[in-house]
């Protein structure tokens, strides 16, 4: 943007200045308001994976609903982060993540929040709720692509490729942090007991330096962000 | 389906990663399966990750990721075709070759699978190979139209 075009916006009663080609997430953000996410990370680019974000828009008369994460600020909208329906998609895609991953503690925090009932759905218990958080982080930040999606529609997972996992996932395990069911971290040492047993590429270790601590980061209620 | 074959494919769409899934449908058209040498072989020259090269694989169902036989059998389990009697072709079919659907003979000779549907049903009950559609299909008649194929 080689002009920075000022929008102004209302979102929850508040008049919001934002930039032209923010999202409606980034702008609400940056007014220090909440909206729920799970597939959303600063670093990457929008996903629009977990529906979550999604907000009611008023724009000339209309109600929309969007998925903020992806949906382009625009002048004069009205944008309501909480609403009677808005909760309600909310509280239904949690419960439909849940039977997946009834345990995650981020899911867990939004269930008490909008009121989902974790046993709604028939448990398909895949651990993972496909946010794509790993297979993007490892792309975009990282640009090693050790885990990728494979298969698609209701089958699509992710899948660390040994090859490449081999020699350098040990070493990072940056993904294991932002997964939001702790699926990735499982993932990988499936993968490894599998495909590589005992051959992952750890740090050279001088005789001096002491043995390098094990970097598993042990399953634990994520401290709630914002 | 050599190995020249192949690397000629790949060579074509060298430094092109937007060619990948043009790369993989003329290799999956020569070879009839991917295998995953072959899809380094292609990451490494059109300069796409593995992991994408597999996410593409995988997603589309045109492409295989197990090997297929020489000659792709196909009998059409739509509605139209069932109600002519295409469980007695699938019967048939599945006597004289030994095979369940999805499954490939140890000879690489042929791949039988069930579809629905294969968009003939005028002509049904019907059999394909190889995409020539042998319509109006007879338990009988399967025999001498398989033993076409070698």
């Amino acid at each position: 943007m080689s002009e920075m075009t000022e929008i102004v916006l209302t979102i929850d009663g508040q008049e919001i200045k934002a930039t032209a080609g923010m999202t409606v997430l980034q702008a609400a953000q940056k007014a220090g308001i909440y909206i729920p996410t799970l597939c959303h990370h600063e670093k990457l680019e929008a996903f629009g994976g977990c529906r979550l974000c999604m907000v009611e828009v008023e724009a000339r008369g209309w109600t929309s609903y969007v998925v903020s994460c992806v949906y382009p600020v625009a002048k004069d909208i009205v944008v309501r982060t909480r609403s009677a329906k808005v909760d309600k998609i909310r509280k239904v895609l949690v419960e439909e993540l849940m039977a997946h991953a009834p345990d995650a503690p981020e899911l867990i925090r939004l269930a008490e929040e909008y009121g989902a009932d974790r046993n709604r759905f028939e448990r398909d218990a895949s651990f993972c709720i496909v946010c794509g958080l790993c297979v993007r982080y490892c792309n975009e930040v990282k640009q090693k692509n050790a885990v990728g999606f494979i298969d698609n529609g209701a089958r699509r997972e992710i899948s660390f490729i040994p090859e490449v996992a081999k020699d350098e996932c040990w070493d990072c395990q940056e993904c294991f942090t932002i997964c939001p069911t702790s699926y990735a971290q499982a993932a990988y040492l499936l993968t490894e007991a599998l495909a590589f047993p005992g051959q992952r590429k750890v740090p050279i270790k001088t005789t001096q330096a002491p043995e390098p601590t094990r970097r598993v980061i042990p399953i634990m209620p994520v401290a709630a962000t914002t | 389906m050599s190995e020249q074959t192949i690397d000629g494919i790949i060579e074509k769409y060298r430094g092109q990663p937007n060619s990948l899934i043009h790369a993989l449908v003329e290799i999956q058209h020569e070879n009839h399966w991917l295998p995953r040498d072959v899809m380094h072989k292609v990451a490494a020259a059109l300069q796409v990750p593995f992991a994408q090269v597999m996410q593409i694989a995988s997603f589309y169902k045109a492409f295989s990721l197990t090997p297929k036989g020489r000659h792709e059998v196909h009998v059409c389990t739509g509605m139209t075709c069932h109600l002519r009697g295409a469980a007695k072709l699938r019967a048939k079919v599945e006597e004289l070759t030994g095979l369940k659907d999805g499954e490939t003979d140890a000879d690489s000779r042929f791949t039988y699978e069930t579809g629905a549907c294969l968009g003939s049903c005028s002509i049904g009950p019907e059999l394909i190979v190889d995409g020539k559609h042998y319509g109006r299909m007879t338990p009988e008649k399967i025999e001498d139209v398989l033993k076409q194929y070698e």
